[in-house]
């Protein structure tokens, strides 16, 4: 966090950069569009739930693409439900951040060579920052993968998005 | 309880010519081959006669039969003229505990087939989903569009045995 280094005057006063003030308020409350595709959506939901608590990272779901930080592409992605996800990803207000969940949004998955109707990989639409691999992957993988974009816009700076 | 040689003897005194064949080859359940033009009739009167009662279309698949001359095209793929597609109806009754399968055989160059909708409402999706992977026209359907492809889709019918993948829709690039 690095944050409360630099407190004194009995913790009334911290002093810090913008940009880690600003990337420390970011990364702390990622909320996400709430959205399910496939068997992802399940492992997602399961991430969510009591279980893994995924709220102690401060996602929570969003039922607006207005008031969303993030968006997980949990699972096939049909080519067309790609248009809309490309509509949805363009209703989010900026920073936004996507990340790609399980085989199938990263590349096709069991649809790369038999699926006339899958979309070969969400990033063919939409630019990803985390990939996270599995079919589907366990709630454990989904926080690791999220923990990757918390590293991520940590890095950040105000005068450059570099997510 | 009635076995389908009764039953095909029952539809051949009523519907004569429409009933084309009675086909028994195991390990395949018996299969009734019926006119195309005549399955809404034949459908009515299955599903109203007190000793058939068939009040369950558990399953309408459509079938491409493949059995045209099949041409190579320039890049190795199939081109198939001619032959048939075909529709088949799984019909189970509830009181009276049997089973029954249709079978309707169309051309492939312009596939029609009565629905049946107005029999089993079920066949509403199931005949708008033969229709998406098919291209199986089925008269008189009330809203025969395509269910899982999207609307715009112009690159055919996808199950069928000579169905080419397009390279993009909508400006998005299909194959791996």
């Amino acid at each position: 966090m690095g944050l409360l280094d630099k407190e004194f005057s009995d913790g009334n006063i911290v002093i810090a950069k913008v940009d880690d003030l600003m990337n420390w308020a970011r990364l702390s409350s990622i909320w996400q569009l709430g959205f399910g595709l496939a068997c992802c959506a399940i492992e997602m939901m399961a991430t969510s739930a009591s279980h893994y608590d995924f709220d102690r990272f401060g996602v929570i779901p969003r039922n607006t693409p207005r008031q969303a930080d993030a968006i997980i592409i949990s699972g096939t992605v049909t080519l067309k439900m790609a248009t809309r996800i490309k509509r949805l990803y363009e209703q989010m207000p900026d920073p936004k951040y996507i990340i790609s969940m399980g085989s199938c949004s990263n590349c096709g998955g069991p649809y790369w060579e038999h699926g006339y109707h899958v979309l070969k990989g969400i990033d063919r639409v939409i630019p990803v920052d985390v990939y996270v691999p599995g079919c589907p992957p366990r709630p454990e993988a989904l926080l690791e993968g999220l923990l990757k974009l918390q590293e991520k816009i940590r890095n950040e700076s105000l005068r450059k998005k570099s997510a | 309880m009635k076995k389908p040689e009764e039953i095909f003897e029952l539809l051949k005194i009523q519907f004569g010519d429409a009933i084309i064949e009675f086909g028994n080859t195991l390990p395949v359940e018996a299969i009734i081959s019926v006119s195309p033009l005549q399955i809404q009739n034949i459908g009515k009167y299955l599903r109203d006669n007190e000793e058939l009662k068939f009040d369950s279309l558990m399953c309408l698949s459509g079938v491409d039969d493949a059995n045209g001359t099949k041409l190579k095209d320039a890049d190795g793929t199939d081109l198939i003229t001619g032959g048939t597609l075909s529709v088949y109806y799984h019909l189970h009754s509830v009181s009276l505990k049997h089973k029954l399968t249709l079978k309707v055989s169309t051309s492939r160059e312009n596939p029609q087939v009565e629905s049946v909708e107005n029999v089993w409402k079920c066949a509403d999706w199931h005949e708008r989903e033969a229709f998406d992977m098919y291209g199986i026209i089925f008269l008189n359907h009330p809203d025969l569009r395509r269910i899982l492809m999207p609307y715009d889709w112009e690159a055919g019918y996808p199950l069928r045995k000579d169905y080419k993948n397009p390279e993009f829709y909508q400006g998005m690039k299909v194959p791996y």
